[in-house]
């Protein structure tokens, strides 16, 4: 296959994919919640994506007069490339992945970093109070729950000695690593939760506190830029925790590929349900949740695993 | 062919890496300026990785780029008082100010120029070869730091830990205890 094609195949697929988790989750939320959901558009209502895209392209791009206005348009754009620019490094199955480099957990880390930088600039450049108030809440969020995501992904490291992601895939053939790792996959995925801003954690769009947090001023394609990239987000984390804690594309039987997309699927669907069962906590519970009990287990997480890694090597 | 690449790549980084440098210092808005020094840090990361270190790329934007630059950006959105602001710091700085500054670094401009001319164009010279992509492993990095560098790691990590003692002192006031009590009730 030509190396450029690989790439483009899975970019479009994930692009189609985003846009069409927006339906699966008002679809699922409501067969939880004894509704039926979008279900008119197409068959089982799939087409109505389509149409909200319609919707969304056509409606008018407003971009409002006391904005900043380029850090105003750039910041959508920054948080789409930073989730996409994450998938390059996930091995899909054994010859479907972008690209190969040792670092690619740090890449991951330095990409997951950077995209906090889309929301608060969103905040900033929107020149509202609410916007503002969003943006701070994320960025304070982000950024503390970045140190369990590192943390917690170090005890993955230390069990596979190594920082490539092909390479951690190889060394879970025997036992995943989540049989390992109970206490840094829970830390992981929080972390994951909060990375993401998805509902339960999603404090800086709370909109029963500050309208739309970040993204009250947005209209048109730019709000749908946050918006598919935050389900592009979920996707990411979910294929993340595939591949770090549960084998990656391994498994029997079924071809490799196939694998994949069940697992991932199986944690886009975990996601979901989170949304449809957890209430929000309040602002300063998160923290205090985050520095107070997060910060400390991850801590003894990486302590024991490498404790138990030099005993065992003797 | 790929030497060549890098060189041109290396090229292109280091002009932005000046461009960016100084419209830091240029621009007038604070958010603009800290935006193009988060330019400056990914384009030195960049060059990091041309240079074949990889784990200091990554660092470099994890660090500076991801973490400290937020933490500036954070602080001046909260401070930010757009043409007010700007209004003062015409006032405090004027031309006159920064002649002293000037000269001096033009001073040592000069000299860098010098240096680099009368540096001879010997190969064991890193700055004059061609970019090389040996890859350093996280490995070589782990096994140098806690090998011949341990003691550096070491007192770093007590310097760390005293400011990070130091600043739970400062900011300790009814407020934060009063956090600390709901966290105990959690």
């Amino acid at each position: 296959m030509d190396s450029w094609l690989t790439p483009l195949i899975i970019l479009v697929v994930l692009l189609l994919l985003g846009a069409w988790s927006i339906w699966l989750e008002r679809r699922v939320l409501a067969l939880w919640q004894d509704r039926l959901g979008p279900n008119r558009v197409g068959p089982f209502g799939l087409l109505q994506v389509v149409a909200d895209m319609i919707k969304i392209f056509t409606k008018e791009d407003w971009v409002p007069p006391f904005a900043d206005k380029v850090l105003f348009i750039i910041s959508p754009m920054i948080v789409m490339i930073m989730t996409l620019l994450g998938f390059a490094i996930i091995p899909f199955a054994p010859n479907i992945q972008i690209a190969q480099f040792d670092h690619a957990l740090l890449f991951l880390l330095a990409i997951s970093s950077l995209s906090v930088y889309s929301i608060m600039l969103a905040g900033f450049s929107s020149n509202s109070k609410y916007a503002l108030l969003g943006a701070m809440r994320t960025a304070a969020q982000m950024i503390s729950y970045e140190v369990f995501m590192g943390l917690a992904l170090m005890g993955v490291v230390i069990l596979a000695d190594d920082f490539s992601l092909s390479a951690i895939v190889a060394a879970q053939a025997d036992v995943w690593f989540i049989c390992y790792q109970p206490l840094g996959f829970v830390l992981f995925f929080i972390a994951g939760i909060a990375e993401i801003h998805r509902a339960p954690f999603d404090l800086p769009e709370a909109e029963t506190e500050i309208v739309a947090g970040f993204h009250t001023e947005y209209s048109s394609m730019k709000f749908g830029m946050f918006f598919i990239g935050e389900y592009l987000g979920v996707i990411l984390i979910s294929s993340l925790i595939t591949t770090l804690y549960f084998g990656g594309w391994q498994g029997p039987f079924l071809p490799p590929l196939l694998w994949f997309i069940l697992k991932t699927g199986f944690f886009i669907l975990f996601f979901i349900l989170l949304r449809a069962a957890i209430p929000r906590p309040r602002y300063d519970q998160l923290m205090v949740f985050a520095w107070y009990i997060l910060l400390p287990l991850s801590l003894l997480n990486l302590l024991v695993t490498g404790a138990v890694k030099l005993s065992l090597l003797g | 062919m790929l030497d060549d690449m890098l060189n041109t790549i290396f090229i292109i980084t280091a002009a932005i890496i000046l461009i960016s440098a100084l419209l830091t210092i240029t621009a007038h808005n604070v958010v603009h300026a800290l935006l193009y020094l988060v330019v400056t840090m990914l384009a030195v990361s960049l060059i990091f990785f041309i240079l074949g270190a990889s784990f200091a790329a990554a660092l470099q934007i994890i660090i500076y780029a991801g973490a400290i630059m937020v933490l500036f950006i954070f602080v001046t959105m909260m401070l930010h008082q757009g043409e007010k602001s700007l209004a003062q710091e015409r006032h405090l700085f004027n031309f006159s100010t920064s002649i002293t500054a000037l000269f001096l670094s033009s001073m040592l401009f000069f000299e860098l120029i010098f240096m680099l001319f009368l540096t001879p164009a010997d190969s064991a010279n890193r700055l004059v070869t061609a970019p090389s992509s040996a890859i350093i492993t996280v490995k070589d990095i782990g096994t140098q730091l806690y090998g011949p560098y341990s003691l550096l790691v070491v007192i770093s990590a007590l310097m760390l830990l005293s400011a990070l003692i130091t600043a739970i002192h400062i900011s300790k006031s009814p407020v934060t205890s009063e956090i600390k009590t709901k966290a105990d009730n959690l």
